[in-house]
């Protein structure tokens, strides 16, 4: 074998600190070197044409260049290479910039070191075999998993470019969390006029089958390749056949056996229901549960009523298969409610805010319920004890937030803005009302963020108190507030008519079993993990999942919705090509020695780990052995490092590749 | 200020080594001082103290009356979302106040030696004790029958026992007594 080695000075970057010209020198003389060079930038133009000239003047098989870290000009060279004809996997690289020059000053000590990293290269590349790319298929349809708005926008997008989506919400409308506010900051736009009409296009839009009331239930294949499972949920009403009249929801006698999730426990529904007026579909399903039918096998009334007969009890869940090509997590979150801790729950309650438990102490999406126009009280300040306007009310921030005692050491960002809004949205219904924000610091970076909240302040006249609230109690029909202004110094005790807590934001409680089932990592509060915090913050770690909204973290609606159309934009260039070509730098399995333990299986983050039956040539089976997916393999070695009979190795990283390289640093 | 190569002050080394925690965690978020019983009664609030130690300003920490006021209840100990114990930072501040000579005023003091008095005793209060031993020790300033209004209601609500209760562990919490005495001298 002919091996080419060539040496960068990278300007001053590296021949600053290695004598390039000696390295070069001395690395002539390494067995199987046929030529050895240095160059300023091996990286620029006239750089690759030394290498492709030296190829073809030598007649090399294979190449090591020793220069900056692979992660940088790595393709460059294997382009080059591949240019002068030699396969590109026949190319190695030295990274005698970050591993030398750049943390070391010693010139004689930094030259031996990247001549024995070279070498080290070269015992490798001796030991290297012609690859070739994976090449895959992608099917042109994406999964959208929740509905609230970043689902909504990654949907329509995906959509809007047209390709097929799969958008999948476990409640029975679209709409999430944007659905139930007010109005939203910092605009006060409200909310259900901006977002019903999209909630419309997608039940509109030719591309997207919407999936509602219905759950993902398994996932396989590999990126471009999924088939995923989707149980839909029995709605106990027939979708095609419901026309959305409403009139079984209205005669339905089991009005008050339930409390609105929409409404958050502040009003009741039937057993038969829409979430809300506007809900996409408008088709109700019936909660089983409390529905008195399911429960004594008489009533029916929905049935009777039902002039399309769309009433069907006997109604099961059904199980869909879909071929999918890319994912999209959009699951959002949930309030932490302040209650004594279900068990298995990270978090503590708060027992010196008494748990949750007076009628007068709300949760922010219990605010904005209250202040919606069609919401429990027709958008009245009216406190939940008695009915009565409050007219001295507190907002605490940071309940939960930043409490490492709770359990949550993470801002949720939100709240800073939402309770400047809630402050205001007081004031303008409660004009001779006084309301009061504790604080610890106003988080208000954003477009007119800092703006909206002097606006609470300067002109709305809400009075901001910089300290944690220590307890909350009742006391003659008022809920007592012991606080101190830190700024002041001063003891601060208010007896407020009610009092709302801007309650952190948590993962969805089955986003940890959702991410399970879809094999992408999550943090130990539940949310999704981004592949890299900054030049990955929309890609999960496995191929073809993407991340959006607050699935991943506390997010605002611009911030979801951005997050959602980057997503959608990942979805769309992995949907670009018909095939997908990918490094075959993936674990491979020795059939012959494979003794079918499957601790590589165990192990495997990916899924990628099959079981594979050998048979004989008369069908009788002789062992099951493990085989690798390769769609789904990212080469982790985590299979190689762990298999007891050394029956699985990483193509392009062999044992014998690696030993080669170790033993060429032993002969120092 | 602090970080891992930074230098510390010996006096705040001292004082993280007496309470065992990094007194940057403290966020200043005032929880302390609002749920703090003597809040009403202490002129400067019990997170100002900590602010003192975080801005190496010890001697205002240690001339302060709030250190001296706090009941160690601990409720600022309970609260802290930051799971800071601020009730053991009190305690610290006052050993090192005597230590380096700012001691409280005389009543204050006798008090002080009255509690601890009873923990030794005890391993926890005892109430009547406490008033015995701390009226008897401060007899001149002639405050005998000071608060004994209060003495009838304690009575009815269970919160004076006439006798002592002692804990379990007695016997070791003498010796832990002991062995401080015998290293530093009886204060």
């Amino acid at each position: 074998m002919k091996i080419g080695v060539f040496v960068c000075q990278c300007g001053e970057n590296i021949g600053k600190t290695v004598d390039c010209v000696g390295v070069a020198k001395s690395c002539a003389s390494i067995p199987g070197v046929a030529v050895s060079m240095e160059y300023k930038y091996m990286c620029s133009d006239p750089g690759q044409n030394l290498v492709k000239q030296a190829i073809a003047d030598n007649g090399l098989d294979a190449v090591v260049v020793a220069a900056c870290s692979p992660h940088m000009h790595e393709k460059t060279f294997r382009k080059a290479a591949n240019g002068a004809g030699i396969n590109p996997f026949l190319v190695e690289i030295a990274n005698i910039r970050e591993h030398v020059s750049w943390i070391h000053d010693d010139v004689p000590s930094g030259s031996l070191k990247a001549t024995d990293l070279i070498r080290s290269a070269v015992e490798k590349v001796k030991n290297n075999a012609p690859l070739t790319t994976i090449k895959v298929p992608v099917t042109k349809r994406a999964l959208v998993i929740g509905g609230g708005i970043s689902g909504i926008q990654a949907a329509l997008d995906i959509a809007n470019a047209g390709y097929e989506v799969v958008l999948v919400e476990k409640e029975p409308s679209i709409g999430g969390h944007m659905s139930q506010l007010s109005e939203t900051f910092p605009t006060l736009d409200c909310s259900q006029c901006i977002l019903t009409p999209r909630m419309v296009e997608v039940y509109q839009h030719p591309k997207i089958k919407l999936l509602t009331y219905s759950e993902v239930e398994a996932v396989d294949g590999f990126i471009g390749n999924f088939k995923v499972k989707i149980r839909k949920k029995a709605r106990s009403v027939i979708d095609e056949d419901c026309n959305g009249c409403g009139m079984c929801i209205q005669k339905c006698p089991t009005k008050k056996k339930a409390y609105s999730e929409f409404e958050e426990g502040m009003a009741f529904r039937p057993a038969i229901y829409v979430p809300f007026p506007q809900a996409v579909p408008n088709i109700p399903v019936i909660d089983r549960s409390v529905c008195t039918f399911y429960k004594t096998g008489k009533c029916k009334i929905c049935e009777t009523v039902c002039g399309r007969k769309a009433i069907d009890f006997m109604q099961e869940d059904t199980i869909l298969e879909e071929e999918i090509g890319a994912i999209v997590v959009a699951t959002g979150f949930k309030l932490y409610k302040i209650t004594k801790p279900e068990p298995g729950s990270p978090y503590e309650g708060y027992g010196e805010y008494g748990y949750g438990e007076y009628k007068d102490v709300i949760d922010g999406l219990q605010f904005e319920r209250m202040a919606s126009a069609s919401g429990p009280t027709a958008g009245e300040m009216k406190r939940p004890s008695d009915g009565k306007e409050p007219k001295k009310i507190v907002f605490i921030q940071c309940v939960g937030s930043r409490d490492e005692s709770k359990g949550f050491s993470y801002c949720s960002k939100i709240c800073c803005m939402y309770t400047a809004k809630h402050a205001m949205l007081y004031k303008h219904k409660v004009h001779d009302g006084e309301a009061y924000v504790f604080y610890m610091d106003i988080r208000s970076g954003g477009k007119m963020y800092e703006e909206f909240v002097r606006r609470g302040i300067e002109e709305d006249g809400a009075k901001y108190i910089r300290g944690r609230v220590s307890r909350l109690y009742e006391e003659n029909g008022k809920i007592i507030v012991k606080g101190e202004d830190t700024l002041a110094g001063v003891p601060i005790t208010i007896d407020a008519d009610m009092v709302v807590l801007a309650t952190a934001m948590v993962a969805q409680k089955e986003a940890p079993k959702l991410a399970q089932i879809l094999g992408i990592p999550y943090d130990k509060h539940g949310f999704m993990s981004e592949s890299h915090p900054k030049l990955k913050p929309v890609e999960s770690s496995s191929g073809g999942i993407f991340l959006a909204g607050a699935a991943n973290a506390p997010k605002d609606i611009p911030e979801s919705v951005s997050m959602a159309s980057a997503a959608a934009a990942k979805v769309m260039i992995l949907f670009s090509s018909d095939i997908l070509e990918r490094e075959p730098v993936i674990a491979q399995v020795d059939e012959s020695t494979c003794v079918g333990c499957f601790y590589c299986q165990k192990v495997c983050a990916y899924n990628a780990v099959e079981r594979k039956e050998i048979k004989d040539r008369n069908g009788k089976l002789i062992k099951v052995v493990a085989y690798v997916n390769e769609g789904l393999c990212q080469g982790c070695g985590t299979c190689n490092a762990t298999c007891p009979s050394k029956s699985v190795e990483l193509i392009g990283f062999k044992d014998e590749q690696i030993f080669a390289q170790i033993c060429a640093l032993n002969e120092i | 200020m602090s970080g891992h190569h930074s230098h510390k002050d010996p006096l705040l080394e001292e004082i993280e080594h007496l309470t065992s925690q990094n007194t940057s965690v403290c966020y200043q978020c005032g929880k302390c001082s609002a749920g703090c019983p003597i809040r009403d009664f202490a002129e400067e609030s019990p997170n100002k103290i900590i602010r003192y130690i975080q801005l190496g300003l010890y001697e205002k920490a240690l001339k302060s009356k709030t250190i001296w006021l706090c009941a160690s209840c601990q409720t600022c100990t309970t609260r802290c979302p930051q799971k800071y114990d601020l009730a053991r930072l009190m305690d610290a501040l006052r050993q090192l106040a005597i230590k380096k000579g700012y001691k409280p005023d005389r009543a204050v003091y006798k008090f002080h030696k009255a509690f601890l008095k009873q923990i030794k005793d005890h391993g926890r209060s005892y109430e009547l004790g406490l008033v015995r031993d701390y009226k008897l020790s401060n007899i001149a300033s002639l405050t005998l029958f000071q608060d004994m209004d209060v003495a009838p209601t304690m009575l009815l609500k269970g919160k004076l026992g006439i006798l002592p209760h002692n804990i379990k562990g007695k016997k070791a919490i003498e010796k832990m007594f002991k062995k401080y005495y015998d290293k530093k001298g009886d204060e």
